[in-house]
């Protein structure tokens, strides 16, 4: 979840009091508000929105929202003398792609730098991946000299003062001396060349996408004019980061300059002309059940900063959500407001019907409620632990992977959470009767998930002159309510006392097992109550 | 009602046990203890029995609460071996002076004793300690005569508001001390008639009433010309339990009764272990999308999912990397192991895709499915949050289904689950467009509570199903927020933790 903070007074001098209505509002638009305290607000911001991820992208979407603010567009100047970023041959099988932009005209305050180090920050764990997927840099250019190139070199042959340090690193150094550089090591891990970006001086201006240079790397509050690149292999994801952040840099005041990225391929980069895509109004219409006019349609657009030219819709160059024209659906529902949508039942005519083994399971559960058993419900997680008090040398366990409690594999029987659960009940009156009904898990090669689910039901008795009679009358008595026969045969198992237990079957199928837990397992649980219990699979038993 | 009447009805009310004990009540105050001594009847049943009478008016109950002061296992240990100072005394007498480190040896004290047992001596001026020793300086007549802290811990139990000065001295010093003293609070219970219980007693109580209608007093007729014992029908009973379906089954119950009822269909899919295919990228979830990390979601170690057929393989992996009917897709390249890897469903949204595809295969639509049960998230578990989690789940798959019906449905639904006032606002979902999110309003916290989200599948999730875009509208709302809700269950860990007294105690769930 992405979370992002404003300052309140900056926000209501700019768009309006911060009241439930503006609350409810930047809601609708869909940004959940989280929380207002008495300087700040905080909103979430969903994955598909990387635009809004800054106050300004914010505050732009907000006002075209309210009716403030018409389609944003931005002029982009034409790359000046040496406004080329050269990417070279090493760097191709590294990190093969760029996208870069010039702005000036920056006014720079530290509220300022705050936002754009925030949202720089923000597009690494959102779009970037956590920097797998792109990184960006943003540099004084007055520290820089064009052009600049985009290479590749060995760890060792990169020399440069990274931000925080004051002593020049190799690559290699960076990666295994510097907080970020360890941080983000596991991205280079395995190249032989490191990425870098250097200057007409030969300066190296950053490697990405671990770290930037101190000397030509940071920005302060002197700095007019940014250099700013994103790196990755994904060059359409590039290319829209560096929209979001020129748009960003624009609306602060800045002027947009393009480069020349060369490449087997040279473009032109940012790009900042809007997107087009062919939409009937019909389609929309259909999709929310709606019957708008042209007019209408174009009035929820341009409040969700959308345009309108001949049969299709404009989109500005930040956004990266539409991909398709349901999705244009989805901006007018929301220009729309979803409050304002009259819910409807339609009037087709399905039968409903539940499920025939769950029908079973439930008649199951009645005829066991009218024995007075006590339905209890357990994780489908187990601990292997826990199931070694009874399976003391089971190996197939289905274990997973990196669980963060103690839970970490899936149970294979009902019969260890039944007694898990009698030995943490021990001050709770006796007797003690209870079932569950639940899906225990086996390996099966044949299944095509490679796990089978089989449905199960477990039903234990504990007071202290149960015995296996008592819990017998209970098969019996299931059975006949089930219209069902079944027949025991006499089985010794180390879980139960011996002489004392039996396979139950069903139409020759061995479907369960019955009979008096072994004093041995129940120390093992440190029950001081003695228990019968039997388990069986209801798969049989179906109607 | 005439006052022999009514006497005569309070006599033939008095079970067994107030007419047993009865007879040794006087209209002085008598200790329960004697009562119970004299009737033979233990102290349970006497103290009931009192209890059965002190309602019918005939006696009264004088209940003291008095704080004894006993010996605490310290005070037991030293009654018999002495007090820490009385030993260190009775060795100082014998040898005038003792080496500080041989001390506690000598006298076979532990450190915390010595330390109490010098500080008593030394306030006492019985004692000196200088250049490492111990000397003796208090006088023969003050080593006999016993101190007020010994005279005081034999004299014990006795009643703390009963203390003399000298001993709420010698009770001071002693309390701060480990363990010595206890103080117990009693009650002391005593009874006496009434006026009305004088004269019930002098009444006959030996008078033969049936106090069990039995199958041999029906046959053999004996309650003929014979009366029962009235009961005391308001007093109360032992509680007992019944045998009932776990709290968290009732209410599923009841929300698959809305949904059957509603005219849909249980979906043939329930299966938990599911394939990265069917969890992710069948619902158009790019595979470096974060929800596909590990520590997101509980992936199963060693094994390998089995894709469907290549087809629909091909077609989702289109969709995903240049997408379909005018989508841009993705832009990645889709990745077979990803797809194979086998997780724990994490949504129920699986068993809808899996759904749809039989959908498609049967040609059945407008048709309607649900499906409700547990989902699986990789967390640490706290108050708000747990490993499994229950889900609700829909599809409506018709051509003419559209974004009102969706609200519709999930309005119709969460009415009948008792929440009239819900909100619907804007959401994302990679396999929905539009997407929306239900808010519910929390009755007692009065603000909105998020349930989960809902939409209408995206093309690129129903083409690769359907060979072209059919409105399915879709839904997966959480579960557990509405019942701990209604069985005020304020930490998720209650849900499963299988507290047999909660169950026992636990109402039905109604709405």
């Amino acid at each position: 979840m992405t979370i992002l903070t404003i300052d309140k007074k900056q926000f209501e001098k700019k768009v309006g009091k911060m009241d439930k209505e503006m609350d409810n509002t930047i809601t609708m638009m869909g940004t959940p508000v989280e929380s207002v305290s008495d300087n700040e607000i905080s909103i979430e911001v969903f994955p598909n929105r990387p635009d809004l991820l800054s106050y300004q992208g914010f505050c732009r979407s907000l006002l075209q929202y309210l009716g403030k603010k018409k389609f944003a567009e931005y002029n982009v100047n034409k790359p000046l003398k040496d406004y080329v970023v050269k990417i070279e041959k090493p760097v191709k099988s590294v990190r093969p792609y760029t996208a870069c932009a010039i702005v000036k005209g920056l006014k720079l305050d530290n509220e300022k730098i705050k936002e754009i180090i925030d949202i720089q920050e923000k597009l690494h764990l959102t779009l970037g991946r956590k920097r797998k997927k792109l990184a960006i840099g943003i540099y004084p250019l007055e520290k820089i000299k064009l052009p600049i190139r985009y290479t590749a070199k060995k760890p060792d042959e990169i020399k440069f003062i990274p931000l925080e340090f004051d002593k020049e690193l190799t690559g290699a150094q960076i990666l295994r001396q510097h907080p970020t550089g360890r941080d983000y090591a596991f991205l280079l891990e395995g190249y032989d060349l490191y990425p870098v970006f250097i200057d007409a001086n030969n300066k190296v201006l950053s490697m990405p996408p671990i770290i930037n240079s101190r000397e030509t790397g940071k920005i302060d509050e002197n700095t007019k004019e940014v250099f700013i690149e994103c790196s990755g292999s994904n060059l359409v994801y590039l290319k829209k980061t560096i929209n979001i952040i020129a748009s960003t840099l624009a609306d602060m005041g800045g002027q947009i300059y393009a480069m020349e990225i060369q490449d087997s391929e040279n473009f032109i980069s940012p790009d900042l002309k809007p997107e087009k895509i062919k939409v009937n109004l019909s389609d929309i219409n259909k999709t929310l059940g709606l019957n708008l006019n042209e007019k209408d349609f174009i009035k929820y657009l341009q409040k969700m900063g959308l345009e309108y030219e001949k049969g299709e819709v404009l989109i500005p160059a930040y956004r990266a959500d539409i991909l398709h024209w349901v999705d244009i659906a989805e901006e007018v529902a929301i220009g729309y407001g979803y409050e304002n949508f009259n819910a409807e039942l339609p009037k087709i005519s399905t039968v409903g019907e539940e499920d025939k083994r769950e029908v079973l399971k439930n008649i199951i559960r009645e005829i066991l409620v009218g024995l007075n058993l006590l339905e209890v419900s357990s994780f489908h997680l187990a601990i292997k632990d826990d199931i070694k008090k009874m399976n003391y040398d089971f190996k197939d366990f289905i274990e997973i992977e990196n669980s963060k409690t103690e839970y970490n594999v899936l149970r294979m029987d009902l019969a260890s959470n039944l007694l898990k659960i009698l030995s943490e009940n021990s001050d709770s009156a006796y007797p003690q009767k209870m079932f569950e009904i639940g899906k225990v898990f086996s390996l099966d090669k044949s299944n095509s998930n490679g796990v089978e689910e089989k449905e199960r039901l477990c039903v234990a008795l504990s007071h202290d002159s149960v015995n296996f009679t008592e819990l017998k009358s209970v098969l019996d008595y299931l059975f006949k309510m089930l219209d069902k026969s079944y027949r025991l045969e006499q089985f010794d198992n180390f879980n139960f006392i011996p002489g004392r237990s039996a396979k139950i079957f069903v139409d020759n199928f061995e479907i369960g097992i019955i009979g008096e837990v072994a004093p041995r397992v129940l120390s093992n649980w440190k029950l001081k109550m003695p228990v019968s219990a039997f388990e069986l699979n209801i798969g049989f038993l179906s109607l | 009602m005439d006052k022999t009447f009514d006497k005569k009805t309070l006599v033939e009310s008095l079970s067994p046990i107030e007419r047993k004990v009865l007879p040794h009540l006087s209209d002085s105050f008598i200790g329960v203890d004697k009562i119970s001594e004299k009737s033979g009847t233990d102290m349970t049943t006497t103290l009931r029995a009192l209890e059965f009478l002190k309602n019918k008016k005939l006696v009264d109950l004088d209940v003291k609460e008095k704080k004894i002061i006993q010996a605490g296992i310290n005070g037991i240990y030293y009654l018999k071996k002495q007090l820490p100072e009385r030993r260190l005394l009775n060795e100082l007498e014998k040898k005038r002076e003792i080496k500080l480190d041989e001390v506690g040896k000598v006298c076979d004290l532990n450190e915390n004793e010595l330390r109490i047992a010098f500080g008593v001596l030394k306030k006492k001026a019985f004692i000196e300690i200088s250049s490492g020793k111990i000397i003796l300086t208090a006088s023969k007549q003050e080593l006999t005569k016993k101190m007020l802290e010994e005279l005081f811990l034999e004299k014990l139990p006795v009643e703390f508001d009963l203390l003399e000065p000298e001993e709420k001295y010698a009770f001071k010093n002693l309390e701060s001390r480990k363990d010595i003293i206890s103080i117990e609070d009693k009650r002391i219970i005593s009874v006496k008639l009434t006026e009305l219980g004088k004269e019930i007693s002098k009444s006959n109580l030996d008078e033969n009433l049936i106090e069990q209608l039995n199958s041999k007093i029906l046959k053999t007729n004996a309650w003929k010309g014979k009366k029962f014992r009235r009961y005391d029908v308001i007093s109360p009973v032992p509680r007992i339990y019944g045998g009932k379906k776990h709290f968290v089954n009732q209410t599923t119950a009841y929300a698959k009764k809305i949904w059957i009822e509603m005219g849909f269909k249980e979906m043939p899919y329930n299966n938990m272990v599911v394939s990265g295919f069917w969890n992710f990228d069948a619902l158009f979830t790019a595979q470096d999308h974060p929800v596909r990390e590990m520590q997101d979601t509980f992936f199963i170690k060693g094994i390998e999912a089995k894709l469907p057929d290549k087809k629909i393989v091909e077609s989702i992996k289109k969709a995903h990397e240049n997408g379909m009917d005018g989508s841009k897709g993705w832009q990645y390249n889709w990745n077979e192991k990803d797809a194979k890897k086998v997780l724990l469903r994490t949504h129920t949204t699986c068993l809808s895709i899996q759904t749809l595809k039989k959908i498609a295969e049967n040609k059945e639509y407008p048709s309607k499915y649900f499906a409700l049960g547990k989902c699986f998230r990789n967390e640490t578990v706290d108050w708000s949050h747990g490993v499994e989690f229950n889900q609700t789940e829909g599809i409506v798959v018709d051509e003419n289904a559209n974004f009102r019906q969706l609200l519709g449905y999930l309005k119709d639904f969460f009415k009948k689950m008792g929440y009239e006032k819900i909100r619907i606002r804007p959401a994302y979902f990679p396999y929905t467009e539009p997407s929306l999110e239900i808010d519910i309003f929390h009755p007692i916290h009065k603000k909105w509570v998020e349930l989960g989200g809902a939409g209408m599948f995206r093309p690129e999730v129903t083409i690769p199903i359907f060979g072209r875009h059919i409105p399915v509208l879709a839904w997966g709302p959480g579960f557990d927020r509405i019942l701990m809700e209604f069985f005020n269950i304020t930490d998720f860990r209650e849900i499963y933790k299988n507290d047999i007294a909660k169950l026992r105690d636990m109402k039905f769930w109604k709405r």
